[in-house]
């Protein structure tokens, strides 16, 4: 793992396009340009939770009796899955930055196994909603909640609110889960066969990390928020 | 004989040299190209398309409102031109009109760079530009939308049976696009700039597009999720803002103008950039108080985010929030004076001369301080419960948004037309056309300002007997305005085949891209410049080099 | 070269593994009931766990400070947002001047 062992992949010159001077331009270019694309994800994703905040200062008993319908543990297990898949996110950066071939394949191997596992849990979770009648506009039927049990202030009905905000706000987390590993899926081929990530090359594979610790950032508030409390 | 043709043709060749336009001539090498300066000749086409659609059917329900009775259209379709004009207008043509074309132009080349810092997300900017467009023809096609342009629910949500998705989803990605450009330039700027190009030493319409870039990387998200929960609600009926379930209609309002406020800003700073050139070109004059005119461009960006709340007033905004709103909104005229105040300060001991940029550049002054000041009047909490939805905020929005936005957009198109193009147009006509489309536009918009003061209210297709002559007059101006751009997009088109060569710098202007070819070369620069001077280095005795 | 190249591997596990006590933090938590308390504790965490991983797993600890600027912008902004839609609603009074609590009729 010392870091200067012979790099054994990717061009033997710096890559950059023609259009930069060097090949630092370019790496801070991408950084920078990711950062700003981030950005613009928080506040994409940031719209939704503003929608959050002010449903739930107006109904807190009923956005309590819909986190109390959802399965808090499948919510942690998922919260792992992301958290370990982050982890070898960040070693795969690493293992390709020192031209550790083998190490750079599994990590990031892992990390579409993690995020694929996610997206399993997520699967079997919108199943149980959609058997328990709790999705708006396709399959209302709110069958299984006890709405005499919670003691409510605000009207039965507004549960439709926190469902829709629970898809929207998991459905549109989700898809960028399927983006990142249809991506991810391209890059790893382009490892895998190859070899085109080293030391000299590492900037795709750095923004895709970004894309993906990101992505895990939204499921950090996302959790408990949602799921919680 | 072989031999001689031949070496003829070699001839022609090195006397004609390669540009950008001429490089290559195939499909293939326009449509996917990643020049920046093909993609913004590709974005002035898309844009100029739909600016000619919206203009018609502005013209259209004009015409209706010649007479006071309802008797041309029925008010169902009165409601979907407006719209239409709405949605066409600001999504396709105003907020990508200067950014997407004189900026990707202007920009790699005033920081002395190649190209943007991401040539294939521009290409992509363009083809998402283009998806989106073809969502905005559906609507069109699948007859149109009659919910006005801001889409406010429950109408877009429950009520309304035109294509809303459509719309909505035009809007979604015309929205990606500008937003991919807002990051290509934000990175631009910061990391492309030539050697000695320090920040100061950036011309001002660097730093307006700068600006423009921060409001386009962070509103457009907001108005993007929350069409997109419009579209979610109209095809299953989901109900987010649906008071049935406790949802709330207003947070749609404050949702949608976290966008569509500083999008305003969006429509007018690259404008503002644009002035700046044009003035102290024209001026031969250092431009005054550079630093206040750069730095009120950010002042407004980020002033923009805080000022949403004024468009809901009378939409059960809580009145302490009003109050806030009110004040900030007042503080954006602030640095919207500084600009106006130095750019007329410029022309102090200048040697001014008028040529077709400069007369636009001058129409818009007096046009964008007149939409200014009255946006004031707005402003204000009292004001504006009278004055919310008639056709006073008709009028100043127009008078900012055509006044201001469409003139600068002219004074930019004329202004570095010889230098996208290598072609002169006709001056003397163009001259002409300015003074034809100032009093084409006020002779529209300003009998609006009396109406919306006698309380005559905007989205209705028949009025009381008393204002005809008002609409009349305006109806008559918008003809003369409809006709002033199409004057001007003939002797365009005219010049690009019949127009004199210019020379590489026409108007004897300062900054990096006119000492570059006209047009430039794929490359822009054959060598990286190093910058040694400021800006604006007039001296008053530059010469105009263009035939009157 | 990236600064990143002189991280070792070591602050990544370690980040990790603090990551994951956080996020047992807060499932146990919200087991409890703090009273108003529970919402604020959830959010600390969450904004903590967050910043470990902006800091330590995106390199923003050792980027440059523009990377900084941008990276803390978009949460900034993303706070303009929420702060000035929710004064509407926290100070929201009712056409007869009682004040509540729940903007919403």
């Amino acid at each position: 793992m010392s870091s200067n062992s012979v790099p054994e992949i990717g061009p033997s010159t710096p890559y950059f396009a023609g259009h930069f001077e060097d090949v630092d331009q370019k790496i801070e270019s991408d950084i920078l340009g990711m950062w700003l694309f981030l950005a613009q994800e928080i506040m994409f994703f940031g719209g939704l939770f503003t929608a959050y905040s002010v449903y739930r200062h107006a109904y807190p008993d009923i956005f309590q009796l819909g986190a109390d319908q959802l399965n808090y543990l499948m919510g942690a297990g998922n919260t792992m899955f992301l958290l370990i898949s982050s982890l070898t996110m960040a070693m795969t950066v690493y293992y390709t930055q020192h031209g550790q071939f083998r190490k750079q394949l599994l990590c990031f191997l892992a990390t579409m196994i993690f995020g694929s596992l996610f997206l399993v849990v997520k699967y079997f979770e919108y199943k149980e909603k959609w058997d328990h009648g709790l999705v708006p506009g396709l399959n209302w039927d709110p069958h299984t909640v006890d709405f005499a049990a919670a003691n409510l202030t605000s009207p039965p009905e507004n549960l439709k609110l926190y469902f829709i905000l629970y898809f929207t706000m998991t459905g549109l987390h989700a898809l960028h889960m399927v983006i990142g590993i249809g991506i991810g899926i391209a890059i790893f081929i382009n490892m895998l066969l190859w070899k085109k990530y080293g030391p000299n090359r590492y900037m795709a594979v750095e923004m895709f990390g970004f894309y993906w610790h990101f992505v895990d950032i939204v499921w950090v508030f996302l959790f408990p928020l949602i799921y919680l409390i | 004989m072989a031999v001689v043709a031949d070496r003829q043709i070699i001839h022609e060749t090195e006397i004609r040299p390669r540009h950008y336009l001429n490089v290559n001539h195939s499909f293939w090498s326009w449509f996917f190209t990643t020049d920046h300066k093909r993609i913004a000749m590709l974005y002035l086409g898309t844009i100029t398309v739909f600016f000619l659609m919206g203009g018609v059917f502005a013209l259209l329900f004009r015409l209706e409102l010649m007479t006071p009775e309802g008797d041309l259209f029925q008010a169902d379709t009165y409601n979907r031109f407006f719209t239409l004009h709405g949605v066409l207008m600001i999504f396709f043509f105003l907020v990508p009109s200067i950014p997407a074309t004189l900026g990707n132009f202007l920009l790699p080349i005033m920081v002395g760079c190649r190209d943007l810092a991401f040539p294939k997300v521009n290409l992509a900017s363009y083809w998402i530009f283009v998806f989106a467009g073809m969502f905005g023809v559906g609507m069109l096609a699948s007859g149109g939308v009659d919910t006005g342009w801001t889409f406010y629910a429950p109408l877009s949500t429950h009520y309304s049976n035109t294509s809303v998705f459509m719309a909505a989803m035009a809007a979604f990605f015309a929205g990606f696009a500008s937003i991919l450009t807002g990051v290509n330039f934000i990175v631009t700027v910061h990391k492309m700039r030539a050697p000695g190009l320090t920040w100061f030493r950036l011309p001002l319409f660097v730093w307006a597009q700068y600006a423009t870039g921060i409001i386009m990387m962070l509103g457009t998200p907001v108005i993007a999720i929350t069409l997109f929960l419009v579209a979610l609600e109209r095809v299953w009926g989901v109900g987010i803002f649906d008071p049935a379930h406790g949802g709330d209609p207003v947070l749609f309002q404050h949702m949608f103008w976290f966008y569509s406020h500083p999008a305003v800003y969006i429509m007018i700073l690259p404008g503002f950039g644009v002035i700046s050139e044009v003035i102290a070109c024209f001026s031969r004059n250092k431009i005054f108080g550079y630093h206040f005119i750069a730095f009120s461009s950010l002042a407004i960006a980020v002033l923009g985010f805080f000022v949403w709340g004024h468009h809901m007033f009378i939409a059960g905004q809580s009145v302490y929030t009003g109050v806030v709103f009110s004040l900030i909104t007042m503080l954006v005229a602030v640095p919207s004076a500084i600009k106006v105040f130095n750019w007329t300060a410029t022309f102090y001991g200048g040697n001014v001369t008028l040529e077709s940029p400069m007369l636009y550049a001058i129409g818009f002054m007096g046009l964008f301080t007149v939409g200014g000041l009255t946006g004031l009047f707005l402003a204000a909490m009292g004001m504006d419960v009278p004055l919310h939805d008639t056709y006073f905020v008709v009028a100043h929005f127009h008078y900012v948004m055509v006044g201001g936005m469409v003139m600068a957009f002219m004074a930019g198109l004329h202004f570095w037309w010889p230098k996208m193009t290598g072609r002169m147009y006709p001056e003397f006509i163009a001259k002409f056309n300015a003074v034809i489309v100032f009093l084409g536009f006020n002779a529209t918009f300003f009998p609006q300002f009396i109406l919306g003061w006698l309380g005559m209210p905007r989205r209705y297709h028949a009025y009381p007997e008393e204002w005809q002559v008002l609409n009349v007059m305006s109806t008559a101006g918008a003809t003369i305005l409809g006709f002033g751009f199409t004057l001007a997009i003939a002797y365009f088109i005219w010049s690009l085949f019949y127009g004199e060569r210019a020379g590489n710098n026409p108007w004897g202007a300062k900054g990096l891209e006119w000492t570059i070819e006209s047009p430039p070369t794929t490359h822009n620069f054959h060598h990286i410049p190093t910058v040694t001077e400021d800006p604006y280095n007039y001296t008053g005795r530059e010469e105009v080099n263009v035939q009157q | 070269m990236s600064v990143a190249h002189h991280v070792p591997a070591k602050n990544y596990v370690i980040n990790f593994f603090v990551l994951m006590i956080l996020m047992i933090a807060t499932v146990v938590a919200a087991r409890f009931d703090f009273g108003g308390a529970n919402l604020p504790i959830a959010l600390a965490i969450a904004i903590t766990k967050t910043a470990c991983i902006v800091l330590f797993f995106m390199n923003v600890r050792y980027g440059s400070p523009l990377v900084r600027v941008f990276a803390a912008g978009g949460f900034f902004w993303l706070c303009i947002m929420l702060a000035f839609t929710l004064s509407d609603y926290l100070l929201f009074t009712n056409v007869m001047g009682s004040p509540t609590t729940v903007a919403i009729p």
